[in-house]
């Protein structure tokens, strides 16, 4: 396949999952968080809470509508840009995205509809349960498309059939439960609950530093500021789980977040720290120009053990035998016998030779593992880019402390001092809502960028998955989606922006 | 009980579950068709806002319905979603942007500072409303005069029009479904408003665009259906070939006299609901209306997928023609779904208990004009 088509490819898929990410972790995080307040609303009767509610509630909806439109094309994407893709893999990648629109889509679009417009024409109680219901269905969504998303980055439950060219589900227990699907949707779900929460406590900020309704502003502070610091500790967590799983099933992505060229025992992790630019997998130049790094951590991030070895670059490239680590040679050799051995299947098939079709079978579910590997042009290949992958988790691992501290010291300060008086820590909450944004797009490059160059690991590489079109095609939807994305951002900030300068009183 | 079912019967299970969603669809097209009334129904702000409103409670459900169609197909058939929608790339790019602009403009058409102006945003929903539902008729009109496409030995397909789907619109064939279904929303859209909207002056227009569009609509329509009970249709015979039979799509429904009686029901409920409504003033016959789009298309989708059809036929090469046979998921993956699709009737259930729940009470002028509104 051309290289631009890949490349426009890619570059549409990523531009059109980052913006709708920008909207997807907001929703899942606020929706409880309003839920949280109408409870509170309908267990005190205080009409207070009702407007604090119906506040956060017209920012979600401002949210949730440009994330409906820019999640629409991710249903589809799949078919129109990574055809080969959606054929070779969908027995298995369909059922997820089928069965969150049947268990997920419609409770959301459902009772959004009460949770907005029923406040006087249903009853208290069934309001409450639509906005429950709306926040459980955005995440009963992200489950789903994150067991997808999982499944791609370590392919479980399934077999490959030759006579239908495909990979086949074998075991939806295996696909759903995964341990790399579920610490996926527990660190991606705790982010948009940081997310969110930094939005409920940066604008409450802004509106103290205002002046502008403190009462309601401080009380969705402590709600938001609670809500954050427990999940801040929560994604400390998963993100460590998430480590330890791509330890085991993407060494080489963990070597690239951490600039690890040279594997070792006993890793540390670098804190903070800056790649030579000059490092590459040939020469034996160091592979930072400084860093600062934390012994052991690695390892035991990364294996649950502080002597375990970690593979770099170099060992997962070349091969280390003392390690019992195959080079990607090899893994490129098995590869090509599989691919080799398919066509031959389809061959003696073709020809009625069972013989040689049961020959051909057995040499493809030997080297099946290493399919991907046989489109391979050369062992480089495997490695994605380093730098991006580095600082991005870097940066993202960073921000996620700073968000603990910060909902720490906010929880503290509100509910033991006068907050209007600590203009540092209301100014810093507010720059804070942006940094959050930025640490989540930075977890998906490290998931996303990390994994390249496979759609799904090690059985087929994005070259192959890429749909058979003109790469031109490719190129002017990729523009009209940037600016159409683009203006509906600008619009979305526009109408947000203004809605929180009204307020709590502004009538919404 | 569906691992007891052989992978034959899934795969008919499911073409009618889609069949079904299909159906759905088009009646939620009700929706689509009401944005395009928007002018010509109000004289005023307050009455496009009433109308506005009444739509922006139920777009969700048309637009989830469209994307569980997909997500639907993926699983169940994911060799139509990589061949349609990869190969077809300019006919679904073009819907879904018509879809993209719909999502943002019942919340932010009258939210201040909105960028674009109030107006955009109706243009949004006009565009939505009659390009968005042209498109979609005319990408199922394909299902009958088929595609050029060619699929090889790993079933990866290879589309072989640089117009990349958008040569459908060169066979003014497809033109037939395409303003059929455009119509057809915008009756449905009508007899929404009638039911949905307690306001004399709007049903009372909403009434008159009816008879336009129903005369518009039938014309279409029996184009439509004289074309394809006519026509060559893509059978497959007992080895799995492809072969062009005469009348084909005549003889499915004479030899599924079921799926007959579902076609003729559902056209005789939409041309029922129109004439009570014209004739008597009648004000619930999106119920009727909208139950006879359901079985109309739901038998039309089977029509085309059962009987040893290929429903997604390929001019260039007959033997790549889909069939359900040759494009489903594995068994087991058909068995899965088939287990998850029981939800259907809950999730169903609940839809219609919300919607009772919220259209208990009409949408009145002094609802939209209060000062606590939420209003799009």
């Amino acid at each position: 396949m051309e290289e631009t088509l890949v490349d426009w490819s890619r570059a549409q898929f990523a531009l059109t999952s980052i913006y709708h990410f920008l909207f997807v972790p907001l929703t899942l995080g606020l929706g409880f968080i309003v839920a949280f307040m109408e409870t509170i609303y309908v267990k005190t009767g205080d009409e207070r809470w009702k407007q604090i509610t119906k506040f956060w509630m017209t920012l979600f909806a401002i949210n949730f509508a440009i994330g409906v439109a820019t999640g629409i094309i991710m249903e589809f994407e799949f078919g129109t840009n990574w055809a080969n893709y959606s054929w070779f893999v969908g027995d298995i990648f369909g059922a997820p995205l089928a069965i969150e629109g049947i268990l997920a889509f419609f409770m959301e679009s459902t009772f959004f509809a009460v949770m907005f417009f029923g406040w006087n024409k249903v009853s208290k109680g069934f309001h409450l349960l639509s906005t429950w219901l709306v926040a459980i269905g955005s995440n009963l969504s992200a489950l789903w498309i994150l067991v997808a998303n999982g499944w791609m980055q370590h392919p479980v439950g399934m077999v490959f059939n030759p006579d239908t060219a495909r990979n086949e589900m074998s075991n939806f227990w295996d696909v759903i439960l995964s341990p790399v699907a579920v610490s996926k949707f527990l660190h991606t779900i705790g982010s948009g609950y940081v997310i969110a929460s930094l939005f409920v406590v940066g604008i409450s900020s802004w509106l103290i530093l205002k002046n502008k309704d403190i009462w309601m502003a401080k009380k969705s502070m402590i709600i938001g500021a609670t809500f954050g610091f427990i999940t801040s500790l929560f994604i400390i967590f998963s993100g460590d789980e998430s480590a330890h799983q791509v330890a085991l099933t993407q060494p080489v992505k963990l070597a690239a977040m951490e600039g690890l060229y040279e594997g070792k025992k006993e890793a540390g992790i670098v804190a903070i720290g800056m790649l030579n630019p000059n490092k590459t997998l040939q020469n034996n130049e160091n592979a930072y120009l400084f860093e600062l790094e934390i012994p052991y951590i690695l390892s035991f991030l990364g294996y649950h053990d502080i002597n375990a070895y970690v593979p770099g670059l170099k060992d997962l490239v070349w091969g280390n035998s003392k390690q019992n680590i195959m080079s990607t040679e090899e893994k490129i050799q098995k590869g090509k016998l599989a691919v080799k051995a398919f066509k031959e299947y389809k061959n003696a098939k073709h020809a009625d030779n069972h013989e040689k079709a049961n020959e051909a079978k057995m040499v493809l579910d030997e080297n099946m593992a290493y399919f991907g590997y046989g489109y391979l042009k050369k062992p480089e290949d495997v490695v994605p880019p380093v730098a991006l992958t580095f600082y991005s988790f870097h940066l993202m691992v960073i921000l996620g402390i700073w968000f603990m501290i910060l909902f720490a010291l906010v929880l503290f300060i509100v509910k033991k001092r006068e907050i209007s008086d600590y203009k540092l820590i209301l100014r810093s909450a507010l720059w804070s809502i942006p940094l959050g944004y930025i640490a989540a797009e930075a977890g998906w490059i490290v998931a996303e960028v990390g994994r390249q160059p496979w759609a799904v690991q090690d059985l087929m590489p994005v070259g192959v998955a890429v749909t058979n079109i003109s790469s031109t095609n490719v190129m002017i939807t990729f523009w009209l989606f940037a600016v159409l994305f683009t203006a509906l951002l600008i619009a979305e900030i526009k109408i947000m922006a203004k809605q929180i300068k009204l307020g709590f009183e502004g009538g919404h | 009980m569906f691992e007891n079912l052989s992978l034959l019967q899934l795969q008919q299970y499911w073409w009618m579950i889609i069949s079904l969603l299909g159906g759905l669809f088009v009646f939620m097209l009700f929706v689509q068709g009401g944005q395009t009334l928007l002018n010509a129904l109000s004289a005023n702000e307050t009455e496009k806002t009433m109308m506005v409103n009444s739509l922006g409670r139920k777009w969700e459900l048309g637009f989830t319905t469209l994307v569980l169609f997909g997500g639907a197909l993926f699983a169940a058939f994911p060799l139509f979603y990589s061949t349609s929608f990869g190969g077809a790339y300019w006919v679904w790019m073009a819907i879904l942007f018509c879809f993209i602009i719909q999502a943002v403009s019942y919340e932010y058409r009258i939210k201040p500072n909105n960028f674009f102006g109030q107006k955009t945003y109706e243009i949004f929903l006009y565009i939505n409303g009659n390009i968005g539902v042209f498109l979609l008729g005319v990408a199922i009109s394909t299902f009958f005069s088929g595609s050029e496409f060619f699929i090889d030995e790993r079933n990866f397909s290879y589309w072989q029009n640089s117009l990349r789907g958008l040569e459908a619109l060169l066979n003014p064939l497809n033109y037939l479904l395409g303003f059929a279904l455009v119509f057809l929303s915008k009756i449905l859209g009508a007899l929404y408003f009638i039911n949905n909207i307690n306001y004399q002056d709007i049903q009372h227009r909403a009434i008159n665009s009816i008879k336009f569009n129903m005369i518009a609509f039938l014309i279409f329509f029996l184009g439509f259906l004289v074309w394809v009970l006519t026509k060559d249709g893509f059978a497959i015979n007992e080895t799995g070939s492809i072969y062009i039979q005469p009348f084909k799509y005549l003889f499915n429904f004479l030899t599924m006299p079921i799926v007959l009686a579902m076609f003729l029901a559902g056209v005789a409920m939409v041309i029922t609901a129109v004439f009570m409504t014209i004739r008597f003033n009648k004000s619930s016959c999106i119920k009727t209306g909208g139950m006879g789009a359901v079985l109309a298309v739901t038998a039309l989708l089977l029509n085309v997928g059962l009987n040893n059809t290929a429903y997604y036929p390929s001019t260039f090469d007959l033997q790549s023609s889909l069939t359900i046979m040759n494009s489903s998921g594995s068994h087991y993956t058909l068995k899965v779904m088939g287990y998850v699709s029981l939800m259907v009737p809950f999730v169903l259930g609940y839809i219609v208990y919300a919607w009772y729940q919220m259209d208990k009470t009409k949408i009145t002028k002094e609802e939209i004009e209060a000062p606590d509104a939420h209003n799009y």
